[in-house]
């Protein structure tokens, strides 16, 4: 509704001007910055974040809406979003929101920069109050347009996920490759915190947070169970619960062992589990399977899977870099979802015991609600 | 659980029509294709013989037959099919399929419904058990009744409160569809609408909220996918086929989208839809809340559309779906690396916009709505908003080359032109923000989301940019902007103050040119073998693979408009076939969502593109082809010849300098008296008093017509001088580069056509068809026989002598079609387009020779088989008859004249005339038996004339009701008629009434004079029945042609019989 603050000197025009907008900036106006990936390729184009150099794994998205959800996904925290879809920023974002949020997938943005073709510089919608030029730059989180992301998006697509710097001016910044460190320590809460359904619990649910979406804290919450959010460390020989969560997280699942390690007791346990996305993997290497990199990941709204069992296909949201070897399931354990492109895994589950996983995200936001039911199966299952 | 269907009959949508138009050309073509892959039988029931779809090489029979359940029913009894495909024709398919089930013909021959079972189409045809199935599932409907007579309507709507919209049911394009501010207009609205059908629906009116289509896929083991998401740029309450749609969505939120989303899949689910369907939601601007509009069980224009924004072939997939495949198991025959189960990514935008042609029809309200009266419609693509729909106001053709910076464009007052659109509303946003309106007045106004607005703003904003440059070289910078907000070279021209040449020889030197991008359906995720393309100039480097070797452009016809369709698309089609028979590459450049010409897998590489010297110049600067045919795609591909030539683009065909001297009048002319062939006495215009005293010097009735102009644009007779000087001033403004031509009119005369391929100069095959209206009737909207059956022997003699002499002296080499008049065995000729015509289809199919096919051949310099003549003695006849889309053309004056106004056609075979004219008639809409008519009017001549006619139709056994004159006139002559009288003259029993309580079964009303504007009591009766639905025939000879039809053929006699049949029988 309302025009941003302009980013940049902008031009004057006379005939748009009233009291509720501002003129379109030219684009000469804006600052330019560079995109350069590892192979020495570089992408010019203006800034409207931050301007500030920074140092990534460089992935893109094709998604066509969402964008408020996708950056606060702690899930692209160290990554440079490159969005497919040209035209971002269109309807502006949400007032801020403190502790468990419902328009955002965690209380800041965690991508390490963002590119797209077209940002719309104004920007239309009830909800809406402020620009995410502005949102970007209150997080100091740089942002260039201009920039051709079809010509971007096939390179990765070729050559695989890439490091890459956006550089302001003649900053030095060295390439850093964030599946390296130990991410999820990063963007894991510290202390555990526990949320309560509305009316009386059917039960406890430990949540573990690898760099948790709140939207999946809310989907367990609206049926009707007690969520216990702990850290990604968090013992849980000592917590007394009817169903665990592994979260979504950002990097290498192998770089958590101390979860992996915390999950191979719970399962001994026999107490419903339930993986989402790092936390399918996670599962999958504390069952001893084997996990790699993919070479350019799922990140995306419209990725089809089938249920192997029901043969029942599904639209899903993803956003992985890290894939489970279906190939390295040990005995007991199955596919349970397959993707329908590439048929690299998308869930497993145990012949018997309440134990399953989904590469996918049932909890959507942003993207297709198709495979909410899940969160229905799995509390289900509680204490049963 | 894949039915084992051996044989499946799909029913065609027939003519073209408002709100039913290409789009169910390329849905059946597309599921044609996927049964003929199954190895299943397919039967085919469509009149239009202009479509691909009725092609040898689909279908395997075909009839050319009224989609009615009398026809279809005979069809089936005759063909036995196991199956019936009744989603891919449109509302005309939907509606026969209904009544066949009605009827238990579906039942009785054991005919399964294939796809979205009947139950399902019922529910969301029905409006009462729409909104009640929804209401099982808890969602909401726009708050509303059904009504079955004015008065329930009233009450309705007092409780609903006013505004109320009325919709009707078992309606097309939202037919008498319309909102009502009070009692009055609802009473109006009401009563007109209950005469076409039985019941209306009374709703909550909803201004200003957003409309958002999504197009659903679902299979019978109940996967579900949205293809598609799109968003009108108009609010609620303008038609999506009036509207600028988007795809995707570009306002709606992650939340919106989403909810929405799962929201159709939920309705798709409940409703049992297995196929494709369309869901259309209204969404509040403020909040999160949403009616549920309506739901289409079947293909429809915006599924065509999703299929052309995606790549997603719809139909193609709704067709094995209905077979039974699950979505799964079936590949995206686009990408070929993915599954048909899965939702495209675009990474680009499109925007849709309607074409409308609502200057050739006098009286008609210019207002658009809930009601469509668009008749094309074209699709921008682009990698900014801005540059999509810019592409798209040019390919419009309306003589726009952009959203500003235009030449003589018309418009209206800017407050009311935003408030109450028309068809140049979106040009009346630009303007006013050019004139310092505020983004906020404009939504206020217009309602038109503040997002659509600000982009709108930055054209504008550039645009003043443009225009505040001085003479220096344009700055490399602005100029690559303003190509990537969508500028053409032409429109930068025009605001910087140079010549286009210029502009474009400038952007050239700097490099500044478009990149060839790739429809992939996944947004580059996956690598596709598409060769579906478009140009941006926001990019930085090409996605396909060019040069590309042994390639030949095909030019389109662009947006469908009055004048040219999907005959047109035919031409294209079949020369892309061709051409790739002949081992060429072929290369198709066209912009409109609803062709088979578009669709993936007819051509080579598909650029959705526009028709221009600038886009196919950059274009075939990248293809590089051995050249590019242009006298397939209509006239605007034929007004490219010499502009193309002159950039050195090798014109494929007859060459460009022989086509402009066939479309330049004085040199057409001239060349016609050198070869002493005779033309109607014409003269260039130069003022006034010079064109009064040449129509004085050749006597009235005169013809007034431009250059350069297909379908006969602000063409106009006058009979006076009065008259002379008001159509001089309407002409002068249509097309101000052209000069205007007068010409004496010939009364009385015969109206000839003659299509033909000629190789260098020489006629290889040709086709003489005759009209049955006389000479004034414009070709596109007269009656055609093929072969013809009312002509002398000497006249064809005449007529193949003239177009041998003018194929020889033109060099003809490829398609052309002259028109000739002709009285008493004086030939003239009228005009000669040196390209394929609306009649090539006709012709081609009538006589089972491909004229496309040997054009291409010829000019692609193939040998041809030798045509063995006596093929051109036809043991059928053909006639082809017109359809007009009045009824939804508010106000407009049913007549027929110089300016074309029928909307689409049709053609039957039979084993004579008087057979294959009933089945035209019935075709486009008649009714057998005729037990009533009306007679008015006419000059006392005119009625003189009819009196053979009348006695013929009173021996039939039609009764007769008559206005005043006419009903004395008819007791003189011994024919006993019922007097009704005038509607002005306010007295009972009126003509009006007695058509609009459905006593008429046809009008027969011959107009005194055809340029009228005044409301006279002739034109409320012809209105009445356009708006009641009652036949009219406003042309002697069609009177008279119908009169002895009837009296030597009855409904018994019209046959069942398949193209294949009667090529059979003549091969004999």
């Amino acid at each position: 509704m309302r025009a941003e603050k302009a980013v940049q000197g902008a031009v004057g025009v006379k005939a748009v001007h009233t009291t509720t907008q501002r003129p379109q900036p030219a684009a000469e106006g804006r600052t330019r910055a560079t995109l350069q990936l590892e192979d020495g390729t570089t992408f010019e184009g203006d800034s409207f974040g931050a301007e500030r150099s920074v140092a990534g794994e460089v992935v893109f998205n094709t998604s066509m809406v969402g964008y408020p959800q996708t950056i606060t996904d702690p899930s692209y925290c160290n990554q440079i979003l490159v969005c497919a879809y040209p035209l971002i920023g269109n309807y502006g974002v949400t007032k801020p929101e403190q502790g468990l949020c419902r328009h955002f997938e965690s209380d800041r943005i965690h991508i390490e920069g963002l590119i797209v073709t077209d940002y719309s510089t104004y920007y239309s919608h009830w909800s809406a109050q402020r620009s995410l030029s502005e949102w970007l730059i209150s997080q100091g989180v740089p942002a260039l347009t201009g920039i051709d992301t079809r010509a971007l998006t096939k390179r990765l697509r070729e050559k695989g996920t890439m490091l890459g710097v956006i550089r302001f001016g003649r900053d030095r910044i060295a390439l850093c490759d964030p599946n390296q460190e130990n991410l999820v320590a990063r963007v894991s809460i510290d202390q555990p915190q526990l949320y309560a359904p509305p009316g009386r619990p059917k039960g406890r649910v430990v949540l573990v947070d690898c760099g948790v979406k709140h939207n999946i804290i809310h989907s367990l919450l609206a049926r009707g169970v007690e969520v216990l959010r702990t850290p990604w460390d968090h013992d849980l020989q000592r917590e007394k619960f009817d169903g665990l969560v592994i979260s979504n997280g950002p990097g290498s699942p192998k770089m958590v062992q101390q979860t992996i390690e915390h999950i191979r007791r719970v399962l001994a346990r026999g107490v419903p589990t339930f993986g989402i996305c790092m936390g399918h993997q996670l599962l999958a290497l504390a069952i001893g399977a084997n996990t790699y990199k993919l070479k350019y990941g799922h990140r995306s709204q419209n990725q089809p899977v089938i249920d192997q069992d029901t043969n029942r296909c599904f639209v899903t949201s993803q956003n992985h870099g890290y894939a489970v070897d279906n190939a390295t399931l040990p005995r007991h354990w199955r596919p349970w979802f397959t993707n329908l492109n590439d048929e690299t895994s998308e869930g497993l589950r145990h012949d018997s015991a309440p134990f399953r996983s989904v590469q996918f995200h049932p909890e959507a936001a942003p993207g297709p609600v198709d495979t909410a039911f899940l969160f229905d199966e799995f509390v289900s299952m509680l204490g049963s | 659980m894949i039915v084992h269907a051996k044989k499946v009959l799909i029913l065609g949508s027939s003519a073209l029509k408002i709100g039913e138009a290409g789009e169910f050309d390329y849905s059946g073509s597309q599921a044609i294709k996927a049964l003929k892959e199954e190895g299943v039988e397919t039967i085919l029931i469509n009149p239009n013989i202009a479509t691909i779809q009725t092609s040898e090489h689909l279908a395997d029979h075909i009839y050319f037959l009224p989609i009615t359940p009398r026809f279809v029913g005979k069809v089936i009894a005759k063909e036995q099919p196991d199956g019936i495909l009744l989603g891919f024709g449109g509302q005309t398919a939907l509606n026969c399929g209904l009544a066949l089930e009605k009827l238990g013909v579906l039942h009785r021959h054991g005919v399964k419904v294939l796809g979205t079972p009947i139950r399902a189409i019922r529910d969301t045809e029905d409006r009462d058990l729409f909104v009640k199935r929804l209401n099982e599932i808890g969602l909401p409907v726009p708050r509303s009744q059904v009504a079955t007579t004015v008065e329930e309507a009233l009450r309705v709507a007092q409780e609903v409160g006013y505004p109320v919209m009325v919709r009707i049911a078992f309606a097309l394009g939202g037919l008498n569809s319309g909102m009502c501010r009070n009692e009055d207009q609802l009473r109006l609205l009401a009563g007109r609408a209950l005469s076409h059908t039985s019941q209306i629906l009374i709703e909550e009116y909803l201004q200003g909220w957003k409309e958002i289509e999504y197009e659903v896929v679902r299979d019978s083991a109940d996967n579900c996918i949205t293809v598609c998401n799109m968003e009108n740029v108009d609010p609620l309450g303008i038609h999506t086929g009036e509207s600028i749609v988007v795809a995707p969505s570009q306002t709606l939120t992650n939340g919106e989208y989403h909810m929405l989303r799962e929201i159709s899949i939920r309705v798709i689910r409940h409703l049992g839809i297995i196929g494709e369907s369309n869901i259309q939601f209204a969404l509040d601007p403020e909040s999160e809340d949403y009616r549920i509009i309506e739901v289409n069980a079947r293909l429809s224009r915006s599924s065509a559309l999703a299929s052309k924004a995606t790549g997603y072939p719809l139909a193609f997939v709704a067709a094995k779906l209905a077979l039974g495949y699950p979505l799964h198991q079936l590949p995206n025959s686009i990408t070929k690396v993915t599954k048909a189960f899965f939702e495209p990514a675009l990474d680009y935008v499109v925007v849709k916009m309607p074409r409308w042609d609502l200057k050739k029809f006098r009286r008609v309200a210019r207002q658009i709505g809930s009601s469509m009266k668009s008749v094309g419609e074209v699709m921008g693509i682009g990698r900014t908003f801005e540059e999509a729909l810019q592409k798209a106001v040019r390919m419009l053709d309306i003589g726009a080359d952009g959203l500003i910076g235009n030449h003589g464009l018309e418009r209206g007052e800017l407050q009311r032109e935003l408030a109450e659109p028309t068809e140049h509303r979106i040009f009346a946003v630009a303007e006013a923000l050019r004139a310092g309106m505020s983004v906020d007045r404009i939504h206020e106004l217009s309602h038109i989301d503040r997002w659509f607005l600000y982009k709108i703003a930055h054209v504008v904003e550039l645009g003043e940019r443009l225009g505040d440059l001085g003479p220096e070289p344009l700055p490399a910078p602005l100029l690559r902007e303003a190509k990537q907000r969508g500028f053409c070279d032409l429109q930068i021209a025009r605001l910087t103050g140079r010549d286009a040449e210029a502009v474009s020889r400038r952007r050239r030197q700097l490099g500044i040119t478009p990149f060839v991008r790739q429809i992939d359906t996944l947004a580059g995720e996956y690598p596709a073998q598409t060769n579906y393309l478009y140009l941006s100039y926001n990019g930085i480097e090409d996605d396909a693979d060019l040069p590309i070797d042994n390639a030949v452009i095909l030019l389109g016809s662009g947006a469908y408009r009055i004048g040219c369709s999907v005959e047109f698309d035919w031409c294209c089609v079949n020369t892309g076939r061709t051409l790739r028979q002949l081992g060429y590459r072929t290369v198709m450049i066209n912009c409109n969502p609803e062709t088979v010409s578009t669709d993936y897998d007819e051509v080579d590489q598909l650029f959705f593109e526009e028709i221009n010297l600038e886009t196919v110049r950059e274009i075939h600067d990248r293809v590089r082809p051995v050249g590019i045919i242009v006298s397939v795609g209509g006239q605007i591909a034929n007004d490219l010849a010499l502009k193309l030539h002159n950039t050195g683009i090798k014109v494929l065909g007859t060459s460009p300098q022989s086509i402009d001297k066939a479309e330049d009048r004085s040199k057409f002319s001239s060349l016609l008296d050198e070869l002493g062939v005779g033309q109607p006495q014409w003269k260039e215009l130069q003022t006034l008093t010079d064109a009064q005293a040449f129509a004085q010097k050749v006597g009235y009735p005169v013809l007034i017509r431009p250059s350069y102009v297909l379908s006969g644009a602000a063409m106009a007779v006058a009979s006076n001088d009065t008259e002379l000087s008001r159509y001089l001033k309407r002409a002068a403004r249509v097309t101000p580069q052209h000069p205007t031509v007068i010409s004496k009119f010939l009364e009385d005369a015969k109206e000839i056509e003659f299509d033909a391929v000629a190789k260098e100069g020489k006629i290889v095959v040709y086709a003489i068809s005759e009209h049955i209206e006389n000479a004034g009737v414009h070709s596109g909207d007269a009656t055609l026989v093929f072969p013809p059956q009312r002509m002398y022997l000497e006249t064809i003699r005449r007529i193949r002598q003239i177009s041998k002499r003018i194929a020889n002296a033109l060099n003809i080499h490829g398609p052309f079609n002259i028109q000739f008049i002709a009285k008493d065995n004086d030939v003239k000729v009228i005009e000669c387009n040196l390209r394929a015509s609306r009649s090539f289809p006709f012709v081609s199919k009538v006589i089972n020779q491909n004229f496309i096919e040997i054009a291409t051949k010829i000019i692609m310099g193939h040998p041809i088989e030798v045509i063995d003549k006596r093929s051109f003695e036809l043991s059928h006849v053909g006639v082809k008859a017109p359809v007009f889309s009045f009824a939804r053309l508010e106000g407009a004056d049913p007549t027929l004249g110089v300016e074309m106004s029928s909307t689409g056609e049709v053609a039957c075979l039979g084993n004579d005339f008087n057979e294959a004219f009933l089945k035209a008639l019935l075709s486009v809409g008649y009714r057998l038996p005729i037990r009533t008519m009306l007679l008015s009017s006419g000059p006392i001549a005119a009625k003189a004339d009819l009196l053979d006619a009348l006695r013929l139709f009173k021996k039939v056994g039609i009764r007769f009701y008559a206005t005043e004159g006419t009903a004395a006139f008819l007791k003189d002559s011994g024919i006993e008629a019922e007097t009704l009288h005038w509607p002005l003259d306010n007295r009972k029993p009126s003509a009006e009434d007695a058509i609009r309580s459905g006593q008429i079964d046809l009008v027969l009303n011959i107009p005194k004079n055809d340029q009228e504007d005044e409301l006279t009591n002739d034109y409320i009766i012809r209105r009445a029945a356009v708006d009641y639905n009652v036949p009219l025939i406003t042309d002697r000879q069609i009177a008279m042609r119908l009169a002895e039809a009837l009296s030597r053929v009855g409904l018994e006699d019209l046959q069942i019989k398949s193209w294949g049949e009667y090529e059979q029988e003549h091969d004999l």
